[in-house]
């Protein structure tokens, strides 16, 4: 359903709500992956994002995203500078990730490092600033940005949906969408859980908690 | 949100209310949110759009590549045309001014998309300052805009890469249009007509930007758009009425979007951007902008 507010906005950083906005809001979300800013981090570019990509600051979107900024966030004008001064290492390539159409052309693979942990998202910008993840540690997802949501691994174990949803419903937290994949029975299940309420850093405290889940992780809605 | 621009005039008329008043409703329905809430958001954006204009004003903005920047100033402080003082020379300074932010990596709000974002602010903020419109009516018109954009989003497409150029400043040329006639006092029917009229003035419209780039001939673009908005609430204020309904001049724009040559879909494979001074100026700026 089209939204009056997704017509009149994004309010914005130019140039392009595909190359700017929406590369800016795939960073946020890979910092997510890693629960804040990256102290190393490979972006590589596919498509369109690699060939028109610096004349429209995807590059510095990308990097102000995994360094919190927002889409709005004038900031992101500067952002390889801040990079730079701040001592993260970031680093670019251009790449070819797949043929389109099974390939979005404005797609980008960012592997993150912090604090010991290494997580590799791939996304893509749909146009008017709309951002779709398409793959988490090579788990295929669809994350929009939409909502609140909380990935995370856990060991195949019975009524662990059940254990995680009535976590979330004891602390007044409505699921909108979830998805749970495993590469092979009994092998690692990973879930995506899109909420409607944001999630308190104590709630994934809580689900890190849990013995059989081995990593989870809170990603912030990027749009709206 | 209406799928049809007539179906939201039809109900408009029967309660004696505005487009905005109906799109406002239809809003806070669909997303579960007070209309005080949705006029904030929005009164935000018109905040956001004024300031990128002032910006734009000063012309120091000059974009990544330097292909462009400055004219929304000269159109402000340079030598008098035949428009000289009239509400059509502002409204295109004004369209510029937010596009060559936009270019600059400035703050603006993608109306409906940021390579469009220049059209809706300067038709309304420059027709509102010439007719002294309060500011409550102007974030009013931008819920027109926004129903009007909804409507073409659903029927046809508001993307360059889909739809050509008349997907993008010919959609904000149609929503500026009947937003400013309703803005101005005209009636839901007349705002319908604007649409069409807009719409149908930017049918078969092209992208193609040199290397890809939001800068050259957007900026300018923003600018007809504008003038083609102006002359459809012209003629519709006058009583003017274009015979094809709006909704299908719509959908017949998203037909020709489908047909049109990915070439001329932002590829910067074909109009402006392949003629020979568009190759040039884009390899030479492209290297520029590695070099910075």
């Amino acid at each position: 359903m089209v939204s009056l507010l997704d017509i009149i906005g994004p309010v914005m950083v130019g140039p392009s709500s595909s190359h700017t906005a929406g590369a800016c809001r795939l960073g946020l979300l890979a910092r997510g992956l890693v629960g804040g800013t990256p102290e190393k981090a490979l972006l590589e570019l596919h498509g369109s994002f690699a060939r028109t990509g610096e004349g429209h600051g995807t590059d510095k979107a990308l990097v102000g995203g995994l360094m919190g900024f927002r889409p709005d966030d004038e900031r992101i004008r500067t952002a390889l500078d801040i990079m730079e001064h701040e001592g993260l290492d970031f680093r670019f390539e251009k790449t070819t990730l797949g043929e389109e159409p099974h390939v979005h052309p404005n797609t980008v693979r960012l592997t993150v490092e912090r604090q010991g942990r290494t997580s590799v998202m791939q996304g893509c910008s749909l146009g008017a600033g709309r951002v779709m993840v398409t793959e988490i540690d090579g788990y295929p997802v669809e994350v929009t940005g939409n909502h609140h949501t909380i990935v995370l691994v856990a060991q195949d174990v019975k009524g662990s949906v059940a254990r995680i949803a009535g976590l979330l419903s004891d602390n007044d937290i409505n699921i909108a969408t979830l998805k749970l994949t495993r590469r092979e029975p009994g092998g690692d299940a990973f879930m995506v859980i899109e909420v409607d309420e944001p999630p308190a850093l104590s709630v994934r405290d809580a689900i890190r908690d849990l013995s059989w889940v081995k990593w989870a992780f809170r990603l912030d809605k990027v749009s709206g | 949100m209406f799928t049809s621009l007539l179906d939201a005039v039809v109900a408009a008329e029967a309660q004696g209310a505005t487009l905005a008043a109906v799109a406002l409703a239809a809003e806070a329905k669909d997303q579960g949110r007070p209309v005080a809430e949705i006029r904030a958001a929005l009164a935000r954006a018109l905040d956001v759009m004024r300031g990128a204009i002032a910006e734009g004003m000063t012309g120091e903005h000059r974009s990544n590549s330097g292909l462009v920047g400055g004219d929304a100033a000269k159109l402000r402080t340079g030598p008098a045309g035949p428009l000289a003082g009239t509400p059509f020379r502002d409204v295109l300074a004004r369209a510029l001014a937010v596009q060559e932010v936009n270019a600059a990596m400035g703050v603006i709000v993608a109306a409906p998309t940021a390579g469009g974002a220049g059209v809706l602010p300067g038709v309304l903020t420059g027709l509102a300052a010439a007719q002294q419109v309060p500011d409550d009516r102007v974030v009013d018109a931008l819920a027109t805009a926004g129903l009007i954009g909804a409507v073409i989003a659903e029927r046809a497409s508001l993307s360059g890469a889909e739809g050509g150029c008349q997907a993008e400043t010919g959609a904000a040329a149609a929503m500026a249009a009947g937003a400013a006639v309703e803005m101005l006092g005209g009636t839901p029917r007349q705002a319908y007509h604007a649409t069409a009229l807009a719409q149908q003035g930017t049918l078969g419209l092209v992208c193609d930007p040199l290397g890809g780039l939001v800068e050259l001939p957007c900026v300018f673009r923003n600018a007809t758009g504008a003038a083609i908005a102006l002359a459809a609430i012209e003629m519709a204020m006058a009583g003017v009425e274009f015979a094809i309904p709006a909704d299908e001049v719509i959908d017949v724009m998203g037909e020709i979007g489908k047909e049109m040559d990915v070439r001329y879909r932002e590829t910067a494979g074909g109009g402006l951007a392949a003629t020979p001074t568009g190759r040039r100026l884009a390899k030479e700026r492209l290297v520029q902008i590695k070099r910075s």
